[in-house]
């Protein structure tokens, strides 16, 4: 394999992902700086040294294997993996639906092992949690659906009808109040679901797969409610999900799970544009399309003999309105053939690339690269197409 | 048909209906409960005590296997401490009670393992205590199901309550033994079967529509 590196990477940026089909070198060259995030340090749910076991049969099988997690008051945290990879199990031992097997779980400074049933009962009732199949009940109405978490808290009727009625409104269902589930749409379930997980005005909401049910365009729309919940109401959302495209759209942060164990975590735009382990650069092609055309990468290594050199530009966030490929024609009189470019958006953040091949006098090769690795940009050279 | 015979189809019709009618709600009252234990004391159930749900499983089996004929003269001196008497419709009662209770037992606990585990689930996630889940959630869900089973258990009934006749129960059945059959008239005995399909449809449409009335899915 040959790899051409032009300038010696700065900081520790890895390789992104080539084409499925052959498999192009590539190198980085200059890394994207680090994007801080905006929210609070507070956790509000920290999670240390977790670990659940279930007998399967005669043998122990560990779901989850091990996971330290803190989460922030007032943040959206994403947790993604594949099926099986554990999340279920950690988003059930977060309100002890299952009891953790090692470990602890604080939620808003309360450890949640140690309490009684009866304590943990009333710890629940802050700790909404919204479910796949939504998990409503079919005998009741959508009205005492949400009421139900109150009635079972012992709150006295008129002040049920206080509390639901605004819920109601939030989650724009005032209108089918007297409406049974089977009568209503899935989305429409989920928002019941996410009003009756909001009647007992919860520090955290739990999100078990709520959109996995649903398709795009509800999921779009439930996603835009919790996210409103979550700004307005300042709750802190943990939220299970296997589709990347949930993440990109309204979580923070995320945490990557693979065998029950956290394989990477951060904030999401860091992750999914700077994706460290091989299950996350997995996840990440459903949302980022980082594939390289392999044919065309074959056809113009095959003329860039003559010097010319083929280059994958990454823009990500602020950079990504700079007219890079002005600046390699006028300021290094490089000469630049586009191949291929996109651009995608990570909660609301631009990320993108643009292939191209570049050719001109060597030195002004040389001090595009450095130029341009300056301004954050991630550039990495294509050598050669196995 | 003479007006005797008449009267004494209407004085029979009253038996059974008595019969069936307090049995039925006896059983309902303890078998309810008991469908209910036998779901929630099980291995993984909301209360788990797997030594009671073994016996109750036992004592529900036990008495279903037992033919309704034998348990009405096994019953005879349960009967006579419970209503001082052995003989009579009020007597017949106690044994179509005892057999009604684990057949009720059984419907409700199959029309609670029909309510999605998700529900109790998401009660569990809101706080609830066991109790609380039994019943706002399992049984509300399950109405529509146990309304169905107290139905077949009702109709049911009607058909034991014919053998009460051999402790001098009386009711239909009897009627019809001891008139159509034994007296050998043939219009009695139609009579009587008559009246009974009657009944049972017309239980059979009051069930049904009770148990659409609250079955929402």
């Amino acid at each position: 394999m040959t790899v051409l590196n032009l300038v010696p990477p700065i900081g520790d940026a890895p390789p992104l992902r080539g084409g499925s089909g052959g498999s192009p070198a590539v190198t980085a060259i200059a890394p994207i700086a680090a994007q801080a995030g905006p929210q609070g340090t507070r956790p509000m749910v920290a999670v240390r040294g977790l670990v659940k076991r279930f007998a399967d049969g005669a043998r122990q099988v560990e779901a989850v294997a091990g996971i330290d997690l803190e989460i922030r008051a007032g943040e959206i945290f994403g947790i993604i993996g594949r099926s099986g990879a554990g999340k279920s199990t950690l988003i059930r031992c977060i309100n002890f639906l299952e009891q953790p097997s090692e470990g602890s779980i604080t939620v808003d400074g309360v450890d949640l092992g140690s309490l009684t049933a009866d304590q943990l009962r009333t710890e629940r009732r802050r700790i909404g949690m919204i479910f796949q199949h939504f998990n409503l009940l079919s005998s009741r109405t959508v009205y005492d659906n949400v009421a139900l978490p109150l009635e079972l808290a012992g709150v006295p009727k008129a002040e049920i009808r206080a509390r639901v009625e605004p819920l109601l409104e939030l989650v724009g269902l005032a209108a089918l109040r007297n409406r049974y589930p089977a009568q209503i749409s899935g989305g429409q379930k989920q928002r019941v679901g996410i009003a009756r997980a909001l009647a007992n005005q919860p520090k955290v909401l739990l999100s078990d797969e709520a959109t996995s049910a649903l398709d795009p365009e509800t999921t779009r729309s439930i996603l835009a409610l919790l996210q409103e919940i979550n700004r307005k109401l300042g709750l802190t959302i943990i939220l299970i999900t296997h589709q990347m495209q949930v993440v990109a759209e309204v979580c923070d942060r995320v945490a990557v799970l693979d065998a029950g164990r956290v394989a990477e975590s951060g904030e999401v735009f860091d992750v999914f544009t700077h994706p460290r382990a091989e299950i996350t650069r997995t996840l990440v092609q459903d949302v980022i399309h980082q594939e390289l055309p392999v044919e065309t990468v074959r056809a113009a290594l095959a003329k860039a003999a003559d010097g010319a050199r083929l280059w994958r530009i990454t823009f990500s966030g602020d950079n990504a309105g700079e007219p890079v490929l002005t600046e390699l024609v006028r300021r290094f009189h490089l000469s630049v053939n586009l191949l291929q470019g996109h651009v995608d958006e990570i909660r609301g953040r631009p990320f993108g690339s643009v292939l191209v091949l570049v050719s001109g006098p060597a030195q002004e090769q040389d001090a595009a690269v450095a130029h341009l690795g300056q301004r954050g940009l991630l550039i990495e050279e294509i050598s050669h197409v196995d | 048909m003479s007006t005797e015979l008449l009267q004494l189809l209407l004085e029979s019709f009253w038996e059974t209906l008595g019969m069936v009618g307090a049995a039925a709600v006896i059983a309902a009252l303890l078998g309810i409960p008991l469908g209910v234990l036998l779901v929630v004391t099980e291995r993984g159930g909301l209360l788990p005590t797997v030594w009671l749900n073994r016996s109750l499983g036992t004592v529900v089996n036990a008495t279903r296997s037992t033919p309704f004929i034998i348990l009405l003269v096994a019953l005879i001196p349960f009967t006579r401490l419970i209503v001082g008497t052995s003989i009579g419709t009020l007597a017949a009662i106690v044994p179509l009670s005892i057999a009604a209770i684990p057949f009720v037992g059984r419907l409700v606990e199959n029309a609670l393992r029909e309510v999605d585990a998700g529900l109790i689930e998401a009660a569990q996630a809101m706080g609830a205590t066991p109790l609380q889940i039994i019943l706002k959630v399992l049984i509300p869900e399950a109405l529509p199901s146990i309304i169905a089973g107290l139905t077949i258990t009702i109709v049911s009934l009607i058909g034991y309550s014919a053998m009460a006749g051999a402790v001098g129960g009386g009711g239909l059945g009897d009627l019809g033994i001891r008139y159509g059959y034994q007296r050998f008239l043939p219009d009695v005995m139609a009579a009587v079967v008559l009246v009974l399909i009657a009944l049972v449809q017309v239980i059979q449409f009051a069930g049904d529509r009770l148990a659409r009335h609250f079955n929402h899915r």
